[in-house]
């Protein structure tokens, strides 16, 4: 039986201020025990299900009878003034906002660039990247440093630049308008960064397709090239996608992860003990703190029975993958960070055909960071208890602001 | 024996099922899944299976064991 629990968590905003900083709101588990399916109210007015299992989740996100598009009546929006959305109804899709058959042939053209053979011949250019900036870190005069801004943010930054082909010189810029785009920062600032933005990344298409060179965009403009469709608007739609999403998750699971296992020694020691754990307890913290929470939101377009819920047209579902990666009927004991599960069916990185297309890359880089950084600075240690951390409450994406670390 | 099939209209590249068993699964330069075999062997099986269950599009099943 589901029991609407709409009352209970009236007002509910994502993300939800988490009680202790490495585990769901509380409110998560209450709804879970209540039901797998249950229906919420939302701050921005309305009432959408809240999916809380595992099975459940991955069985919206895999099903092409929910849409994507954020544009569409009934979509859970959690800021839903009339201002955000002219903004959203204004903007052309992203790869994300769309369904079906155009969501294939964006995405289709792209695919290849991610392919596991062609992320592994990156490897030893990312091994040097990660050992460039543990080599500042360790040339530091002073300590603490902030692990955020001197490893963190430069790795998956540069790595995305390279693939892109952006100037690695302009980080600051887009580094800083991205962050103000996930932070709840008020609705005039979001729309200056996201215009400031798009702006940079128009003219940055416009030169490469004059000017091309060995990178990401310029081989789409070649293939757009060849077939007859040069498609500027699109261009600069997937390189605004894959420029802002490319960098802030990664730093985010970087930080996160060292966090994670620093304050669980016992499991830092079996990763260090061998390396190859390492790619298992990758899966594990992805799994542990799932930091893109609620951006897996659909809307059904028909009527559709999941788990034995029916799910009306036009109704909203919010697919938490935070609370599906703790759903105990998919992992023991979730609580507990254990590098050694086998938590590879997480859905921190979504399900169905909109799971993040930059995923391997994600999890290679998090692999090569985590190994060299325990390696090369074996006596690494949090220079503030981890619960004082600034951690990302006011973030869509979880993290931390600033990581004070020492050895 | 176990028998796979892969829907290369539904895949969507994920590279799931080459992480979990490259002996089975490959993918093209377009990043498209690529059967190597699809039957496979008793010890690839079980590693088989699972990507059969993580695939995210469902581009994978088991259509006999």
């Amino acid at each position: 039986m589901t029991k609407s629990v709409a009352g209970e968590l009236a007002g509910l905003k994502l993300p939800i201020e988490r009680g202790c900083p490495f585990a769901p709101p509380t409110a998560y588990e209450r709804l879970r025990e209540q039901a797998p399916i249950n229906k919420v109210r939302l701050t921005s007015g309305g009432e959408a299900w809240w999916m809380s299992g595992h099975e459940e989740g991955r069985a919206v996100l895999a099903d092409p009878r929910f849409s994507s598009d954020k544009r569409k009546d009934g979509f859970p929006l959690f800021t839903l003034d009339a201002a955000t959305l002219q903004q959203l109804r204004s903007q052309p899709p992203l790869m994300l906002g769309m369904d079906g058959a155009e969501h294939s042939a964006a995405r289709r053209p792209v695919i290849g660039e991610f392919t596991v053979r062609r992320l592994a011949a990156l490897r030893p250019r990312i091994q040097d990247i990660v050992d460039h900036f543990i080599d500042d870190m360790l040339a530091a005069d002073e300590r603490p440093v902030d692990l955020v801004q001197t490893l963190s943010l430069p790795v998956p930054s540069l790595v995305i630049c390279e693939l892109l082909g952006v100037p690695y010189t302009d980080h600051d810029f887009f580094q800083s308008r991205t962050t103000m785009m996930v932070r709840r920062t008020s609705l005039e600032d979001r729309q200056r960064a996201f215009a400031e933005l798009r702006a940079y990344i128009d003219d940055l298409v416009t030169r490469k397709e004059s000017e091309p060179g060995d990178d990401l965009f310029s081989r789409q403009i070649a293939r757009q090239r060849q077939k007859g469709t040069l498609d500027h608007a699109g261009l600069v739609s997937l390189a605004f996608l894959l420029l802002t999403a490319g960098h802030e998750t990664t730093a985010n699971m970087i930080s996160l992860g060292v966090v994670g296992l620093l304050s669980h020694p016992e499991q830092l020691a079996l990763v260090k003990a061998d390396p190859g754990r390492t790619p298992m307890a990758v899966e594990e913290l992805l799994r542990y703190f799932a930091i893109a929470d609620g951006v897996t939101s659909r809307v059904a377009t028909e009527d559709v029975k999941i788990g034995g819920v029916s799910i009306k047209a036009g109704e909203g579902v919010i697919v938490s993958t935070l609370s599906a990666n703790w759903d105990p009927a998919a992992f023991k004991d979730p609580a507990e960070l254990d590098v050694e599960r086998g938590a590879r069916h997480h859905i921190a990185f979504g399900f169905g055909p909109h799971q993040c297309l930059g995923q391997n890359l994600a999890r290679m880089e998090l692999q090569i960071v985590f190994d060299t950084l325990f390696r090369r600075i074996p006596t690494l240690r949090l220079a503030a208890p981890a619960e004082d951390l600034p951690f990302k409450t006011d973030a869509v994406i979880y993290g931390v602001h600033e990581l004070p670390v020492t050895w | 024996m176990m028998r796979i099939k892969a829907d290369s209209d539904l895949c969507v590249g994920s590279g799931q099922c080459v992480l979990t068993e490259p002996a089975v699964f490959d993918q093209g330069d377009d990043g498209i899944v690529a059967l190597l075999t699809d039957h496979p062997d008793d010890q690839s099986a079980a590693q088989a299976r699972h990507a059969v269950t993580l695939c995210p599009s469902r581009a994978l099943s088991i259509l006999q064991e």
